[in-house]
């Protein structure tokens, strides 16, 4: 490992974690201005942090040291999925460390504690929340481990990077598996990070909410954490399916400086276009009942095996 | 990996297409979503058939092509949806099997069929053979879409979804049937469409509804 | 130490031997709690440690034979040493002692077994578990088996006051006797005609591809029936819960692995000439327990019973590693075949940790509140703070999350299931990637109990007032979850040995070996570095120091301030603890889902009861379908055969009467 590698980690991971609001951000802008609403400013996302940030904590009575615990480690989880992720350069020295597989595990560590945490102080809506978190979560898991599989498939590895090399590198211009998984994909991402079909990010309307109804009882510094996680959680999300759909970009192999400057551009790029859609499906779809969730994963789920079936017919 | 020309990616990418909307037929409960699905992949069935003509560059395969155009995208959509206007039926019941069944037992045919089209797809010779485990698939998937709904109106376009399937299989294992079939397949698609259109007016009117579970409560009768 | 002395297989047997002196010495006084409770238990700890130390140690070292004058005259007892033994060895010693300590603290006197004949009962179980590992010949090891399942029996009805526990525990026998009997029906075949049961004979017959079929299945239902494979589970969920903790814990971290280890010494080591597609059948079979186990877990309202329900399906995904395995080796496929095997094995070894862990929390919680039932507990994290986080890691352990050992086995078992599509045969190599979305959902279900189990049992306020009396769990309890809390994190943490070691059966097999790729010894790597790999240390670390930066960030750059106050609730006030969602409610979502695997009968209240219930029961199909009928079916057989018996002493005379022409007509 060169030094520039581990340059290109430690920026990564920093840029992971101010870059991910302002991504939130600017997602909001573009829903707002679809929406015909005045749009917040872009820093709007920061200076909630901020205020979060000083205001004094309150915690329920009987909460557990779980609960007090669970930011940091959801937190912590998503800056280690952000150190896996290859955003910016596939040379990456953490990325040994957790293979696709692994990070997938991440995910759902992060939504066990958080869903632990929202029943930790027994209100129903916690509970509540936590119960369809976990729904969502178990329906979103297997199709999401189905996309890293046949992208596995694909490139004979389930290392992040390596696969995320050998996509930017294969001859094939149309792969109709590939993009069946690219649809697959974007729907986990929809439901995993609450967003229309399933959850609405804007509502706190109690009995319709999943992730807003968790974080119910956290307040100030705690809130301030699950926010940026979930946040963080969406510019992962967003930087895995660069890595595997649009993988030209970041700075491949043992690239110099001069990769990386223009890795910059490239992902700043693509995320500004992947919110410019991300609110554009919000905007044209509504939400879901609770029960159809459940459809539109298998939908996800079904689109995911298709794209194996179609390569392990195809090759393609 | 062997580089593929772009066109046959192409081509893979519409039977890859074809078997979604399969899919997407199987798992539809509105009977006028069903028709444009039909309509769309006769589209794309025709498609196929002109970029299939461009490069093996057979006058023939032009010809199908304007003939799916003519019948499976024009003509027998339209028909479908004024039958579908004046019947009144826009939506099927219940389908006999609930959907997530369907689908498991959709992807199990397909794997069924890619198994079944490899020998097949040894033998022939062709560029797009690959694509005869998925036109396979569509005719099996088409069965299975006239077995799980209860309207008659759906499962005349599961029938016609099947001969979509047929067609697709013989055009990517032979590079399309000969001219005088083709004519006389489209033919009796036509026909048999006409002759469906009088029998349903006359199932209306006999049992005052599309549902062919009346039917089957008059089997015993006699 | 000892193992310098004598050789490995020696030392074993002798420690078994002290297993069993232990159980005697139960038996002298056995009324005492502090000789057999307190003293005798913590000995077994340390015996099963140094079993676990020795078999560890003997891993590397060539097969070891023994022949022991035991039994018939001409029939003397061969034992034998093997990686696969060994591994299983370790298994054994390793959760037992864990399970030991905490059995030490856990035995009160009271209604039921005295603790003495407990004890007794107890070590027992535990060396002819031992010998059933060691067992070299059909003898030995059914023997052992059945010693096995009667002592397990006798444990299972320790409080056998309660009639349903009598009942559970006859389930439970029968069962053990049908699958003893395909077993003995099994070693009959694979003897191929020579006559000889010593295990070596039948390496060395040559049964016909049918027969060998046939022992197969035999064998499948015969370690199925013990593991608890659908649809030969039903005794599982009633056995296991009617069972004191540390027994329940003792059969289902332990005891279901030897069913695991009997299936892979008959398909890996014993049967030769098996075709590869035998393996489909333990795939097909295994991920169906698989995911019923899980989906009845998610819908289970007694926290017992939810996790017999989970060990079902991890005796499931046990059974599809191993029918991988199967399928790889018939396609000449060496690397991955021992990859399979090895992601079973190691998933044998975390299950036994993380699910022994479970069963003896729910035991804790259960003595200290008198509650099995998952809608009357509550809140207990904050009366019972050991018990709840030794807990809350076995529970993400087996929901299968990095950095803990459920997950390297899964990951594993993942990365076996990435090479499918390359086996040579139609169907199957599409079928097979396509169970990946099974073996995923079948994690990500486990997860969702974890949650339930977790959430419900020690976080939230308490759902019953008497909950505010829980205590913590005494010392010798806490050091036995603490062990195998540790054992779980051990694993987790540090695979790439564990693999290595593990990977001598493999090997042993002929099955196959991973190839050498000088990975560090802190990084999994299956096949090569570019391929996958995964160092959970790296990655623990990672998490910790995230954790830590974060802590420091928001301390240094920010304050620390916070106050107690009445959770919000978006306002709705005075909140009380049966307003939590419940385990029945917890189950709706997986009831809603998978109702076709339910027989399900729900009474909803009418609107103008004044107490109105809701009541839903949750029948099993298999159940119904195929035990049930068995019931009156055996009545009526049993009612031909009382018409024989007529009483009248005339009649009998008749029946010797007719035998001795019968035989006389034979003879002449």
């Amino acid at each position: 490992m060169k030094p520039v590698d581990w340059f290109t980690q430690v920026l990564e991971v920093a840029a992971a974690l101010a870059a991910a609001p302002l991504f939130q951000g600017w997602v909001n802008q573009c829903r707002a201005w679809l929406q015909n609403r005045r749009a917040p400013p872009l820093l709007q996302t920061y200076r909630g942090l901020r205020k979060l940030f000083h205001k004094d904590a309150v915690i329920a009575l009987h909460a557990s040291p779980l609960f007090r615990a669970a930011p940091y480690v959801v937190f912590s989880a998503m800056l280690a999925a952000a150190a896996i992720i290859p955003s910016m350069g596939t040379r990456l020295p953490f990325s040994a460390a957790a293979d696709a597989i692994a990070l997938v595990g991440l995910f759902a560590t992060a939504r066990v504690f958080l869903s632990l945490a929202a029943m930790d102080i027994g209100t129903p809506f916690g509970t509540l929340g936590a119960r369809r978190e976990m729904m969502v979560g178990f329906l979103a898991e297997p199709a999401l481990l189905m996309v890293v599989f046949v992208t596995a498939l694909i490139s004979a590895t389930t290392s992040l990077p390596v696969m995320s090399e050998r996509m930017a590198t294969q001859s094939l211009a149309l792969s109709p598996s590939l993009a069946f998984t690219a649809v697959a994909f974007t729907m986990v991402l929809l439901a995993e990070n609450g967003r229309i079909p399933i959850d609405n990010p804007a509502t706190h309307l109690e009995l319709t909410m999943i992730h807003e109804a968790m974080l119910l009882e956290y307040s100030a510094r705690h809130l301030a954490l699950m926010e940026w996680s979930a946040a963080l959680k969406l510019f992962n999300y967003a930087c895995i399916g660069f890595a595997l759909f649009i993988p030209w970009g970041p700075a491949m192999g043992g690239a110099g400086p001069f990769a990386l400057s223009a890795a910059i551009p490239a992902l700043a790029l693509k995320l500004a276009a992947a919110g410019g859609a991300l609110a554009l499906i919000e905007t044209l779809s509504a939400k879901l009942r609770v029960f159809r969730a459940p459809e539109f994963l298998a939908t996800a789920f079904l689109f995911a095996v298709l794209g194996l079936l179609v390569h392990l017919l195809l090759g393609a | 990996m062997a580089a593929t020309p772009f066109v046959l990616q192409l081509l893979n990418a519409l039977a890859a297409l074809l078997l979604l909307l399969s899919f997407a037929m199987l798992a539809q409960r509105r009977v006028v979503t069903l028709v444009n699905l039909f309509a769309m992949q006769g589209a794309l069935l025709c498609a196929a058939t002109l970029l299939l003509a461009w490069r093996t560059g057979e006058g023939n395969l032009y010809v199908s092509a304007a003939l799916t155009f003519a019948v499976k995208v024009v003509a027998l959509p339209r028909l479908l949806h004024r039958l579908i206007r004046r019947l009144g039926v826009y939506w099927d019941t219940e389908p006999l099997l609930n959907i997530p069944g369907t689908m498991l037992i959709g992807v199990l045919i397909v794997v069924f069929s890619f198994g079944l089209a490899q020998p097949i797809s040894a033998l022939a010779s062709t560029a797009t053979r690959s694509a005869v485990g998925i036109a396979v698939a569509v005719i099996l998937l088409a069965f299975l879409t006239m077995i799980t709904r209860r309207k008659a109106m759906s499962q005349v376009v599961g029938f016609l979804s099947m001969e979509n399937g047929l067609f697709f299989g013989a055009m990517s294992a032979t590079y399309g049937m000969p001219m005088i079939v083709e004519l006389g397949v489209a033919l009796d698609v036509l026909v048999a469409m006409l002759v469906l259109g009088v029998f349903f007016f006359q199932i209306r009117e006999q049992f005052d509804s599309l549902d062919l579970e009346k039917l089957e409560e008059r089997g015993g009768e006699r | 130490m000892i193992a310098t002395l004598a050789s490995p297989l020696d030392a074993i047997l002798a420690l078994l031997g002290v297993w069993l002196v232990i159980g005697v010495a139960g038996l002298v006084r056995p009324m005492n709690l502090r000789i057999a409770g307190r003293s005798l238990f913590p000995l077994g700890a340390l015996c099963g440690l140094a079993i676990a130390a020795i078999a560890a140690a003997s891993l590397g070292l060539p097969v070891e034979r023994i022949q022991l004058p035991i039994g018939l005259p001409d029939l003397p007892m061969h034992l034998r040493l093997d990686a696969l033994s060994a591994v299983f060895l370790v298994l054994l010693g390793a959760a037992g002692a864990g399970i030991s300590m905490f059995g030490a603290g856990y035995f009160r006197s009271g209604q039921g077994t005295p603790p003495g004949l407990l004890c007794f009962q107890y070590h027992v179980f535990l060396a002819s578990m031992g010998v059933v590992l060691l067992a070299d010949d059909a003898y030995g090891f059914m023997v052992a088996w059945e010693t096995m399942a009667l002592s397990s029996y006798f444990l299972v009805i320790a409080q056998h006051r309660l009639a349903e526990i009598r009942r559970a525990g006859f389930l439970y026998l029968m069962m053990a006797h049908v699958g003893a009997l395909a077993i003995l029906l099994c070693f009959g075949v694979l003897q191929g005609g020579s006559w000889l049961f010593t295990f070596d004979a039948m390496r060395a017959a040559h049964v016909s591809p049918l027969w060998a079929g046939a022992a197969f299945l035999l064998a499948l239902v015969g370690f199925g029936a013990k593991g608890g494979l659908v649809p030969m589970h039903a005794w599982l969920p009633e056995a296991h819960p009617a069972a004191p903790s540390p027994v329940s814990a003792l059969m289902s971290g332990v005891m279901l692995k030897m069913a695991v280890y009997g299936m892979i010494r008959v398909a890996f080591d014993l049967e030769g000439g098996l075709a590869w597609w035998w393996g489909l059948v333990p795939i097909g079979l295994g991920l169906f327990s698989a995911i019923y186990g899980i989906v009845f877990a998610a819908v289970q309202t007694d926290m017992k019973r939810l996790l017999a329900f989970s060990s079902i399906e991890n005796v499931g995904i046990l059974f599809t590693g191993l029918g991988l395995a199967m399928v790889f080796r018939g396609a000449a496929m060496p690397t991955l075949a021992a990859l399979a095997l090895l992601a079973v094995l190691y998933h044998a070894l975390n299950h036994a940790f993380m699910k022994s862990l479970l069963f003896l929390g729910t035991g804790s919680v259960l003595h200290s509140t008198g509650e099995r039932n998952l809608g009357r507990l509550g809140g207990l994290i904050h009366r019972m703070p050991w018990v709840a986080w030794l807990t809350l890691v076995g529970a993400l352990a087996i929901a299968g999350l990095p950095p803990l050992n459920g997950f390297v086995s899964e990951w594993l078992l993942l990365q076996a299931f990435l090479y499918a599509h390359a086996l040579p045969y139609p169907f199957v190599n599409m079928l097979l990637p396509l169970c990946v979305g099974v073996v995923a959902l079948v994690a990500a279900l486990a997860g969702y109990v974890m949650v339930k189990f977790f959430g419900v049992v020690f976080l939230g306020q308490p759902r019953e007032r008497s909950l505010a009396d829980a205590h913590d769990a005494g010392i010798l309890e806490r050091v036995g979850l603490a062990w195998l809390a540790f054992g779980c994190v051990a694993l987790g943490l540090a695979p790439a040995p564990v693999v290595a070691a593990l990977s001598h059966v493999g090997v042993q097999l002929g099955v196959g070996a991973l190839p050498h790729n000088g990975a560090p010894w802190w990084m999994l790597v299956p096949f090569d570095t570019g391929q996958a790999t995964y160092a959970p240390s790296i990655f623990a670390g990672a998490l910790l120091a995230g954790i830590l930066l974060a802590t420091a960030m928001v301390r240094v750059f920010h304050h620390r301030r916070a106050r107690r106050a009445p959770p919000w609730s978006c306002g709705f006030g005075a909140l009380t603890g049966r307003m939590q969602d419940t385990a029945e409610g917890f189950g709706q979502p997986i009831r809603h889902l998978f109702t076709p695997f339910f027989a399900m009968r729900r009474s909803l209240p009418s609107p103008f009861d004044a107490a109105p219930r809701y009541q839903v029961d949750i029948g099993d199909r298999f159940w119904n379908a195929l035990y049930a009928p068995l019931g009156p079916f055996i009545d009526r057989l049993a009612g031909g055969f009382a018409a024989l018996q007529r009483g009248r002493i005339s009649v009998y005379l008749l029946y010797a009467l007719a035998t001795l022409c019968v035989l006389l007509a034979l003879v002449l």
